[in-house]
């Protein structure tokens, strides 16, 4: 019962606040509801019982990536500063489609037979960490491997993109 | 998996996210908030990951090995498009995308 109002307390932080994300008129505001809405997935993850999931999204996505933003909002924008609002053509054909979207993902959804597994055993982090390193059959050293490189190349990536000299 | 909560309503309120995300895509001009926007559907779709794996095959790890994937890969994103913002920024003195007719030099 507990974990039940727990779950649509979050789903409805998460609802509520990735809605003003997406229409808040200062940027500044819009990054605090991400920060909110990456928050409560992290939350609806500790209900299930990912621990170690949760804590990557509190650390990557909830510091990391939320920190790069408001960087980016800092060096580029006066903090008050208003955003101007979108076309109403264009509201209106954006949240149709949203709408319409959202509705037909939901009827699959309900009409589609999920098989529940009974069996509520959790993983351990070190199960996790030895599937990665795994080159064994189900492994997953290859994606681990290029993940890396993925992130080696973004870096150098970002650094010779935003420290690059104009002449003019 | 969470007692009393079946699998359909945590993968609504996901949908619901991923929409959510699809609008604030379609309809924002600053690059930021477009970002913001990219970012919500990022993690509904990890979100989605994570409650297949724990309440259909609560005895396999994939779904969270992908998306710890999504997590890294959606890091990497926001680095090489803040980079771009900034640039963005230098060259037209505003981050909205309809001053970014040309992207050259």
């Amino acid at each position: 019962m507990g974990a039940q109002i727990m779950f649509y307390i979050l789903a409805i932080i998460i609802l509520v606040f990735s809605f003003l994300a997406v229409t808040s008129s200062k940027v500044m505001r819009a990054t605090m509801y991400l920060l909110f809405t990456l928050i409560a997935t992290g939350g609806l993850y500790f209900l299930i019982d990912y621990n170690f999931m949760a804590s990557v999204q509190l650390i990557v996505y909830a510091g990391g990536i939320v920190a790069l933003i408001i960087f980016a909002v800092m060096l580029t924008e006066k903090i008050e500063a208003k955003i101007a609002l979108p076309d109403k053509t264009k509201m209106i054909f954006a949240g149709l489609l949203s709408i319409v979207g959202s509705i037909v993902t939901i009827y699959i959804l309900l009409s589609h037979p999920f098989k529940e597994s009974s069996n509520d055993i959790g993983q351990t982090v070190s199960v996790i960490g030895e599937n990665l390193l795994n080159y064994g059959e189900g492994g997953f050293v290859l994606p681990f491997e290029l993940v890396s490189i993925l992130l080696l190349a973004s870096l150098i990536a970002a650094i010779v993109i935003a420290k690059r000299k104009f002449d003019n | 998996m969470i007692q009393g909560v079946g699998i359909t309503h945590v993968l609504i309120v996901s949908t619901l996210m991923f929409f959510i995300g699809i609008y604030g895509f379609l309809t924002r001009k600053n690059l930021i908030t477009i970002l913001i926007a990219i970012e919500l559907i990022l993690n509904s779709v990890a979100i989605n990951f994570i409650v297949i794996n724990k309440y259909l095959f609560p005895e396999k790890i994939n779904g969270q090995i992908f998306s710890l994937f999504i997590i890294a890969v959606a890091a990497a994103e926001v680095a090489i498009a803040i980079a771009v913002v900034i640039d963005f920024y230098r060259i037209n003195k505003s981050i909205d995308v309809e001053h970014g007719e040309t992207m050259k030099y």
